[in-house]
């Protein structure tokens, strides 16, 4: 019987250069294993693949060296440890993120939560191209949002609240956007110049600001054969809802309009950016 | 708030020559010698001491009083012992 790659590539199967050989890519979300995944997947290297395994650039984890005829078996035993077959192909790749804030101190938002529910809503899904989502939890940009077709980073819109200052001056010396002065006693800050890093509140020792967190999402990136930094077209996020409702629209301009094999970027280029920006906003605004 | 030229201070302690993590706990450690009520002047760079160090400090329960930029570049940090 003919091997049908295509179903395999879907289901995770690098054909590798050595005959009947594949590289087995494995599903990860936000760079998270588990020991017991850690464990599966050692075993399965040792006894079906070639003894070690490949960290991909997007926080993948592949086994090369998987023999075509111990395919299904593989698949079962890594069930059996809780893992998933990854994908490649045209459809929605590994959602990546960094530790966010749960882990870092930097980080503004709980990156691993969105990178969850974005993978839930998209992981696998089938489009015209591979489509790839990368969260970052703050402006240190550790997972480069904007080389990803959707990226999305970390915020803090922060307001500040008088009777708490004590006039330190901790977060006018901080503040990397000079957006913060002191002006009469009074903390002014100039919202143009703020990009929501949330330097002044982490590094407040009054909790003088309040903190509203928020996703800035970019848009079009790609760093392969052509090296395009996603763009961002509208104000930070606050909630959940729209920034899902934002994520919908320009997943479904993707699918009406893309070519197949044509990435986001171009897409948005062919058929119009003043298009696919009106979308984005109506989205946001309506 | 006083102008710092008015805060007398109990203590003082240079963290201008070591890095992050180190820059709190050599701060932590002067605060600790100190009693309940007096102010330890903190010499310091800007930067990553700059973010933490002031917060830290009031995690520990003490209070920041005050920051001034000196000429070079570097700042020095005014916080008072808080309860134990």
């Amino acid at each position: 019987m003919a091997v049908d790659y295509g179903v395999l590539k879907k289901g995770g199967f690098m054909r590798q250069k050595q005959k009947n050989c594949f590289s087995l890519r494995l599903k990860v979300v936000g760079g998270h294993l588990d020991a017991e995944q850690l464990k599966t997947i050692a075993e399965v290297a040792e006894e079906y693949g070639g003894g070690y395994v490949y960290l991909t650039s997007r926080q993948g984890v592949e086994i090369p060296f998987i023999k075509l005829d111990q395919i299904d078996e593989v698949k079962e035993k890594l069930e059996e440890g809780n893992c998933q077959p990854g994908v490649c192909g045209a459809r929605v790749r590994t959602v990546t993120s960094c530790q966010g804030k749960a882990i870092c101190p930097s980080g503004c938002i709980d990156t691993y939560a969105l990178a969850k529910e974005l993978s839930e809503r998209f992981f696998a899904m089938d489009l015209p191209h591979k489509f790839k989502f990368g969260v970052t939890g703050c402006q240190n940009n550790c997972l480069k949002a904007e080389e990803n077709d959707i990226g999305v980073k970390g915020g803090i819109e922060v307001k500040w609240i008088e009777d708490k200052c004590i006039s330190c001056g901790v977060c006018e010396k901080i503040c990397r956007s000079k957006a913060i002065a002191t002006e009469e006693g009074k903390i002014v800050l100039d919202e143009a110049k703020c990009n929501y890093c949330g330097r002044c509140t982490k590094a407040c020792p009054v909790d003088a600001w309040e903190n509203d967190e928020g996703y800035i999402l970019s848009f079009g990136g790609l760093f392969g054969n052509t090296i395009r930094k996603g763009e961002e077209i509208i104000p930070i996020i606050h909630s959940k809802e729209k920034l899902f409702k934002v994520i919908d629209t320009a997943v479904d301009f993707f699918k009406r309009y893309a070519n197949s094999g044509e990435r986001f970027s171009f897409t948005v280029e062919r058929i119009g950016k003043d298009k696919f920006v009106s979308e984005i906003k109506e989205a946001y605004y309506g | 708030m006083a102008d710092i030229a008015e805060i007398k201070t109990d203590a003082y302690v240079d963290i201008t020559n070591i890095v992050c993590p180190v820059t709190f706990v050599k701060a932590k450690v002067a605060i600790e010698e100190l009693k309940v009520g007096e102010v330890l002047k903190v010499h310091m760079n800007g930067g990553e001491p700059l973010q933490n160090v002031p917060r830290s400090m009031k995690e520990e329960g003490h209070r920041v009083l005050k920051l001034t930029e000196n000429d070079d570049g570097t700042y020095d940090l005014i916080v008072e012992k808080g309860e134990e």
